[in-house]
């Protein structure tokens, strides 16, 4: 048998019309996620066997109302199908049109009749069209439209073998064009015989958004602009006539081919009935709070079940291992390192996928937008938009999964201060380093009658994060600089029951997406936390083994104390021992001697393990056997030894809360910001403002309560 | 019967109208490409409880839009 012959096939149409259901309907789960090059959309691809002489891969474009884009996702639609020189570059395209809203999806479908490739036009959601009394002749469409046009009900799968079916043979070229190039901008034909595989309005097309395109070759860039100056060929004149003349000619196609009862639209009219409640001024909000609270549950509750799973399992296999392998340093660099390290990339993956099931859910039945249209004129005050809410409030829980879910804010700008500033908000791993320093300075005393002092400090300390981010996110709108114009213009759309298949593929993809993309990095930076807190310069570390081998010295004391102080000795004497030396004249002012500094530099790993390193340090014991009473005791008797004072002064205490809640400590953070910016510039710029930051806020209480 | 064009920001809760022109911009032309077409109705069906943005009904579809951006079409109340 020969090679299957291949070929691509790209999906395209308006957002809310049913894209992702036929792709999930043509390629199941034969596909992929990736990102579109040099840009962070994502790029959904899939195999498709048409027959066995055919193999089609199918890509996923990004949802858009024209083919003029407004912004990045939108762009590398126009790419995809007007730069030849795409790797995604389509031999047929699929073009989806919603048959309940047919004149508003027929601009963009004409548009791409008009580039002249061979489409087959997909009329989704006829299910919705019957049921509201809109009747669509669909041989006479395909007769005006001049391309094949295929009835179909995506979600359940119906018309899609018919769709296989011309899909398996040859898709001809379109046979009409709906705009008359004469008029709109003279002969466009000279150019197009100059830019290969383009047909006139392809080449107009490019004269108007050439300059946008990633990698288009230099030589088509000058005979572009020549022809646009001896042309005189005006971008926005061209772009509004076009759309007039769309629209006369849609006019006529509607007009002959659908027939709209003048009853009411059902859908319509019930997503109105279900607006009144959602978008009510109290029942609104109070039902946008309880389900923000439900997610919000879920990802700080609810996760932490696996989420001790999965690190005990961890611990479990490591302990198992470290019994199976011969002692010595690849086997500790294999399990104290690499092995940690990857459980530190797994227990992440509850929290994604619980919180992309519910981000899913909400998307799928429409009340997302709704969220973005109640609490846009709120999130504007802060200089973000509506779309930034659910990332903030997923902050609270994981700045992981909530720097993820950012992809569903098309503003560039509007995305990067969201990113910049989530890891502000009080996440869960701040939770134990508060709890211990709260409950070790605070009294636990009643005021106002109600409330628990220690529980005003825990609020005051979420309420000071959320704050900074606030603040952070208004000075960052006046510094980051965009061509990009931030508009709110979004479909409403109705109100729908979610796929469920949609939610699973998508909770099982953003999970995969973190784990090969961010996991390496958090692997690595977890090799090198380990080798800095495990190895130290010269034989400082043999020493110290040895003392512990010497049984004049370890006979005065029980077996655990002594595992204890083995350790404390261990750490103290190890690389990230003697940085914390090296960096206390940095720390003092704060407040911090050497141990609060090795603390510190252990905490990057994750915020959380701050309270196991100061454990260690203080020879109360590994996190495992901890206990809280003693280490605080401890903490207590700590006492500087050139100065004579408590290291653990209320100052200090303070300072260091407020370094938490401010600083840029944790790995995954950086390594998810660098998968989701593309870049080294955003993660490193974060790490160091927000550090700078909490170093300023941290001196300054620290001198101001001393 | 008002007929004096203004533009859609100004319009209530409930009202319904004809569209008339749009602005020659950028923006009135993303709208135009969303189906704010001249000639076609509309009505506000929603204004978000804190006084922006408007969601309104045309063709057979909702669209959520700030009040500075339905500053761009102008629009003959009915």
């Amino acid at each position: 048998m020969s090679e299957p012959k291949k070929i691509k096939i790209a999906l395209a149409g308006n957002p809310n019309c049913g894209k992702t259901s036929l792709f999930n309907a043509l390629t199941g789960m034969r596909q992929k996620v990736g990102n579109f090059p040099g840009v962070t959309v994502d790029k959904k691809t899939g195999l498709l066997f048409l027959n066995n002489k055919t193999e089609a891969l199918v890509v996923d474009l990004p949802g858009t109302y024209s083919i003029y884009p407004r912004r990045i996702d939108e762009m590398v639609t126009f790419d995809v199908l007007a730069n030849p020189d795409n790797v995604s570059h389509p031999d047929v395209i699929v073009l989806l049109a919603d048959a309940s809203n047919l004149k508003r999806n027929l601009l963009f479908c004409t548009q791409v009749i008009d580039m002249g490739i061979p489409t087959v036009i997909a009329l989704n959601m006829m299910d919705l069209a019957e049921k509201n009394n809109i009747r669509i002749d669909v041989a006479k469409l395909e007769e005006e439209l001049g391309v094949p046009v295929i009835p179909m009900n995506a979600r359940e799968g119906k018309g899609v073998d018919k769709l296989l079916k011309l899909l398996s043979g040859e898709v001809a070229k379109p046979k009409r064009s709906f705009i008359d190039m004469q008029k709109l901008c003279g002969d466009a034909k000279e150019l197009s015989t100059k830019i290969p595989y383009s047909n006139e309005y392809v080449a107009a097309l490019l004269a108007v958004l050439h300059k946008e395109l990633n990698g288009f070759p230099e030589e088509k860039h000058k005979l572009i602009d020549e022809w646009v100056a001896a042309k005189n060929f005006v971008v926005a004149r061209f772009q509004g006539e076009e759309v007039l003349q769309r629209y006369n000619s849609i006019n006529r196609v509607v007009k002959d081919c659908v027939n709209e009862e003048q009853k009411e639209n059902k859908s319509l009219e019930t997503t109105s009935r279900i607006d009144k409640i959602l978008l009510h001024p109290l029942w609104g909000y109070l039902i946008f709070l309880g389900v923000f609270f439900l997610v919000f549950q879920a990802i700080f509750a609810w996760a932490q079940y696996p989420m001790d799973l999965i690190s005990s399992g961890f611990s479990t296999a490591g302990n198992y291992l470290h019994d199976l392998l011969p002692t010595g340093m690849i086997s500790d660099l294999l399990i104290q390192g690499v092995w940690a390290g990857a459980g530190g990339v797994v227990v992440f993956i509850p929290q994604i996928m619980l919180l992309f099931g519910f981000i899913t859910i909400l998307e799928d039945t429409g009340y997302m937008a709704r969220v973005s249209f109640l609490m846009d004129k709120l999130m504007r005050t802060t200089g973000l938009s509506g779309k930034s809410t659910v990332p903030l409030i997923s902050g609270m829980a994981c700045a992981i999964p909530a720097i993820m879910s950012t992809r569903n804010i098309e503003s560039w700008k509007d995305r990067i201060i969201t990113i910049m500033v989530v890891p502000f908000m009080s996440c869960s791993a701040r939770l134990p380093v508060y709890t211990l320093l709260v409950s070790f300075a605070v009294p636990s005393q009643t005021v106002f009658g109600i409330f628990n002092m220690r529980g005003m400090w825990m609020l005051g300390l979420y309420l000071f994060g959320f704050l900074s981010a606030i603040v952070a996110a208004f000075i960052m709108k006046l510094i980051v600089k965009t061509k990009e114009k931030s508009l709110f213009l979004m479909e409403l759309p109705i109100y729908r029951w979610p796929r469920w298949g949609n939610v699973g593929v998508t909770m099982f993809e953003k999970a995969k997406v973190f784990v090969t993309d961010a996991g390496k990095i958090i692997v690595a930076i977890s090799v090198v936390l380990w080798f800095l807190a495990s190895y130290g310069p010269g034989d400082e570390i043999k020493t110290v083994e040895k003392k512990f081998e010497d049984t004049s010295f370890t006979s005065h004391y029980s077996s655990v104390d002594l595992d204890a102080m083995r350790q404390s000795e261990k750490l103290t004497h190890s690389y990230a021992g003697h940085i914390g030396h090296f960096i206390e004249p940095a720390t003092m002012p704060l407040g911090f001697d050497w141990k609060i500094g090795i603390s510190l530099i252990t905490a990057f790993a994750a915020r959380e393990v701050f309270v196991g390193t100061i454990a260690t340090i203080y020879s109360v014991g590994s996190t495992g056997d901890m206990d809280m009473n003693k280490l605080k005791a401890r903490m207590h008797s700590e006492v500087n030894p050139s100065t004579g004072q408590q290291v653990f002064s209320f100052a200090t205490v303070v300072s260091l809360m407020i370094f938490f809640a401010l600083a840029m400590q944790c790995m995954s953070t950086i390594a998810v910001v660098r998968r989701e910016t593309k870049s080294w510039k955003w993660p490193m710029i974060q790490l160091f403002y927000m550090t700078g930051i909490a170093y300023l806020a941290s001196f300054i209480t620290y001198q101001l309560l001393r | 019967m008002n007929k004096t064009v203004i533009p859609l920001s100004l319009l209530k809760k409930g009202d319904k109208a004809i569209i008339v022109s749009l602005d020659n911009s950028a923006l009135g032309i993303k709208l135009m490409e969303m189906g704010c077409m001249p000639g076609e109705h509309l009505a506000i069906d929603y204004i978000a409880p804190l006084g922006d943005p408007i969601s309104i009904r045309i063709g057979n579809y909702l669209l959520g839009l700030r009040k500075d951006e339905a500053v761009a079409i102008k629009v003959m109340k009915q």
